[in-house]
């Protein structure tokens, strides 16, 4: 591992995609239309919820806006990494070019992951951050150190723990080759994270914090960023996304062992 | 003479499509799981008591989301993806030489899939009712038809909205951006997440003149014997395909006066 030659390939791919991208100009602006409406569209939804209780699962409509404004800032870096290249698995499997990738040079991991960027997702990342400056306001926090970096961990925490749900399904395609709905499966479920926790049912609630654990993607976060989370659940929160990240990689190298290209 | 021809055609294409969808019926399956957001709106609406404030009782509100589920399972609709990769990859040339409009292929292969995934969405159902055992619940004959028509109804709707997005891959090489900037109100104004019912009154006021409600609000309430306007709504339904089928054939037929064949 040589990191200043992973630096230079990263800007490289950066570039390139970027590069390619721009091609697309009216495409970008589409998006930038979509995800501005997908935010209005979630923010209308919630609001139904609200309008005749006061609080959902012990959570007020400006606390619940927090979790909007993470999952919008999640899910824009879905869009703008996740997305675009964990779906190339897929392609790669399926015509063979995954022997490219492995026959390169670098970490395949890394090659796969990183590849290509998609820039309409910064403008999702944006707003989010928007939202939740709007959400310490409304919610008089007072910003200090010690919360920003609480806060800036439990997140990252959240983007590790998001990656390696992407990337552990993405994965299984070397088996079943077409895996592109089962990242579709894993879409409509994150959809969960736009909702406090508790507003579910007792068996939903242990369902999506061990089986699929969005429940430490969104809520958890918000919660540090309200100032009402135990210290324990950051604690679990990080331990959590280390598991998660070690045993992606551990299942990608053992799922390449496997791997027999396209056709033999 | 010349209609037992074209029920020739569609059957032999819809043979042809059922037995290519058969063999991805994993995927199909997983298609199916992804549907089951209902399901989770559903458990924030009754464990939070919200379905007090708009007069509908825990039992009728879970057949409302359980016939969403249906609906939006027999009106999934994904011609432009098939399209646009079939346009960027030229293979729309060789159907254009054909006697037969491409989107009637894509027509076939949407309905094949539907029978595909009638089982699995039946297998869901059945779960459902093991979970919800008091939403039980045996529709009549008669308003099991005039659903069935209605959701057929909205799929061809959706299909002729598509179709028409569809066509301008014949202008712009993205078009499946439109789309996903479309389905943002499909998402939210459809009744998917929230019975139309349950909107606030300065969304309703309008609501109702926009194709939305029709896709899965309507069919929904009727097939799960919520209160509905069946005339009305049928009605608008069909106006709304008779408004949409001749903009589709203009679009498609200025489409392929424009098309030219990669590498022209």
């Amino acid at each position: 591992m040589n990191p200043r030659k992973y630096l230079k390939v990263y800007i490289n791919f950066l570039h390139t995609s970027l590069a390619s991208e721009l091609e697309y100009k009216a495409n970008i602006l589409v998006d930038l239309i979509t995800a501005v409406l997908s935010l209005i569209g979630s923010i209308f939804l919630l609001s139904i919820f609200f309008q005749s209780n006061g609080n959902i699962g012990g959570w007020k409509f400006e606390q619940a806006l927090i979790i909007q404004g993470i999952y919008t800032i999640l899910n824009g870096i879905t869009n703008t990494w996740f997305n675009p290249n964990l779906t190339e698995i897929v392609k790669h499997v399926r015509e063979g070019t995954l022997d490219f990738v492995l026959l390169k040079p670098i970490d395949s991991q890394f090659f796969i992951s990183l590849k290509k960027i998609n820039p309409s997702g910064f403008l999702e990342i944006m707003l989010g951050f928007f939202l939740l400056i709007y959400c310490t306001k409304i919610n008089q926090i007072n910003l200090n150190a010690s919360f920003l970096t609480l806060s800036l961990i439990t997140l990252l925490c959240s983007i590790c723990i998001l990656y390696s749900l992407w990337f552990f399904i993405s994965t299984t395609t070397i088996w079943f080759v077409k895996t592109w709905n089962a990242t579709e499966v894993l879409r409509s479920f994150l959809y969960i994270g736009r909702f406090p926790l508790n507003s579910f049912s007792f068996s939903l609630r242990i369902f999506f914090s061990v089986f699929i654990p969005i429940a430490f993607i969104t809520t958890i976060p918000s919660e540090v960023f309200l100032g009402i989370s135990q210290f324990w659940k950051i604690l679990l929160e990080f331990a959590v996304a280390m598991v998660f990240l070690f045993s992606s990689r551990k299942f990608w190298l053992y799922a390449l062992k496997f791997y027999t290209s396209a056709s033999s | 003479m010349v209609s037992k021809l074209i029920n020739n055609k569609i059957f032999t294409l819809l043979k042809v499509q059922y037995s290519n969808m058969l063999e991805y019926r994993i995927e199909i399956a997983l298609w199916a799981i992804s549907g089951v957001i209902p399901f989770f709106m559903l458990n924030i609406w009754t464990n939070n008591n919200l379905n007090e404030s708009i007069n509908i009782s825990d039992i009728m509100l879970s057949r409302y989301f359980l016939c969403a589920f249906f609906v939006r399972q027999f009106s999934v609709v994904w011609v432009v993806f098939s399209f646009e990769e079939d346009s960027l990859m030229g293979k729309v040339s060789p159907y254009l030489i054909q006697p037969l409009n491409p989107f009637i292929r894509y027509f076939a292969q949407h309905l094949a899939e539907q029978i595909t995934r009638l089982p699995f969405a039946l297998i869901i159902a059945f779960f459902f009712f093991v979970f919800n055992p008091e939403s039980l619940w045996i529709p009549n004959l008669g308003i099991l038809f005039l659903s069935t028509i209605s959701t057929f109804l909205s799929f061809l709707i959706q299909f002729l909205i598509q179709s028409i997005v569809a066509c301008l891959c014949f202008w712009t090489e993205k078009a499946s951006s439109i789309e996903r900037l479309l389905f943002i109100p499909t998402l939210f104004l459809s009744g998917l997440l929230a019975p139309v019912a349950s909107f606030p009154e300065y969304v309703k006021s309008w609501i109702y003149f926009t194709p939305f409600p029709y896709l899965i609000d309507f069919p929904a309430n009727l097939l799960s014997g919520n209160k509905t306007n069946i005339i009305g709504g049928l009605s608008i339904q069909i106006i709304w395909i008779l408004l949409l089928f001749p903009v589709f054939r203009k679009i498609w037929s200025a489409g392929t006066k424009k098309y030219t064949a990669m590498g022209s």
